[in-house]
């Protein structure tokens, strides 16, 4: 049987200025999975990562596939000290992003996400990441490593509770 | 009414999420599982979702694939399209002709590091419908931090207009589902 409605918004915010980067923290673990609704807006081109409970170890991997009208590629990264969300190399001022993060309270396994995001003037791209941690996730860190991100930039974190 | 999850890259307005509901859960425990099933699925939502994390016992290998069927129809009726990223390139492939395992997504393997699982979100579209085939699509992924992630996406087409009641999921390659894999089907009110 259902157990009733389960999507909800956990915490939003849209910047009222410029900002490097913005946190959801306390991130309650009463949910089975987590999304991240992102709307960017950067100063400049910029990739857009994520972090774990503060976690700048080189422990993120990740694995994309990305198409920009005229092809479509892939590439990876291993050990790296932040998890990809966006690696699209062109971000022009919208960014359209949706990350899922399954079972992000558990503590046996390693963290597996997958991300896709979207701009109408440079291409598609989705990504699978892995946090090498069994730790369950609390605080999701977002920030781009070139510019800011400005005025009208929105992010939203929902849960999802299974029955 | 978009379907949330992986469909949610559309939303532009406001979303509603009041209209998602939690069906049911399989966790696969101790010793594992050769399937997961939902079974007596209600017909009173639009669509289903499904969100899983899971790994596979398949030997010698990082990664598995899995299968969703339905209504225990184990012939040879379903057909699959994939594009893929293999971390140094882009590909695709299909069923070639109709077949009993439909790919449906990647998940992880014997040989994938210890505690990673693969994930995924499947959406299957107006499940009820008895005039339309029913087609499923996929993301899906496993990141080992080495050379043998994939990250897929998938369309599934199940040859039959009947609605869907049940829903099974089995690896492709391997015998077994491991401890701690998880499977979760969610209802879309249309």
């Amino acid at each position: 049987m259902a157990a009733g409605s389960t999507y909800t918004p956990i915490a939003t915010t849209t910047f009222g200025s410029s900002a490097t980067s913005y946190t959801f923290s306390s991130i309650p673990s009463t949910y089975t999975d987590l999304i991240l609704v992102c709307y960017i807006q950067n100063s400049t081109s910029a990739n857009t990562y994520v972090r774990f409970n503060g976690d700048s170890a080189s422990n993120y991997s990740r694995t994309q596939l990305s198409g920009n009208g005229t092809s479509a590629t892939s590439g990876r990264v291993s050990s790296t000290n932040a998890g990809y969300i966006d690696a699209i190399p062109t971000q022009t001022p919208n960014e359209n992003i949706i990350v899922n993060f399954q079972n992000y309270s558990n503590t046996t396994t390693y963290k597996t996400y997958l991300s896709r995001a979207n701009n109408a003037a440079t291409g598609v791209q989705a990504t699978v990441g892995l946090w090498s941690s069994t730790a369950a996730i609390n605080q999701i860190a977002i920030f781009t490593d070139s510019g800011t991100m400005t005025a009208g930039t929105t992010f939203t974190l929902y849960g999802i509770a299974a029955a | 009414m978009p379907i949330l999850g992986i469909l949610a890259s559309q939303i532009t307005g406001h979303l509603s999420t009041n209209s998602y509901e939690s069906i049911a859960t399989v966790t696969i425990g101790a010793g594992g599982a050769s399937s997961a099933t939902f079974s007596s699925i209600p017909s009173t939502y639009k669509n289903l979702q499904i969100r899983a994390l899971a790994r596979t016992d398949r030997a010698s290998n990082p990664q598995d694939f899995l299968q969703v069927r339905y209504n225990s129809d184990t012939g040879a009726n379903y057909a699959y399209h994939s594009l893929y990223g293999n971390g140094a390139s882009a590909g695709g492939n299909d069923t070639g002709t109709s077949t009993a395992n439909p790919w449906s997504a990647v998940v992880a393997g014997a040989t994938a590091t210890a505690s990673v699982f693969g994930t995924f979100v499947a959406d299957l579209v107006d499940y009820t419908n008895t005039n339309k085939y029913k087609t499923l699509r996929s993301l899906s992924g496993i990141d080992n931090n080495d050379t043998s992630g994939r990250l897929y996406f998938q369309s599934n087409l199940w040859q039959n207009t009947a609605a869907v009641s049940t829903i099974t999921i089995q690896p492709v390659y391997g015998t077994n589902f491991v401890q701690y894999s998880s499977f979760a089907l969610y209802g879309v009110k249309g």
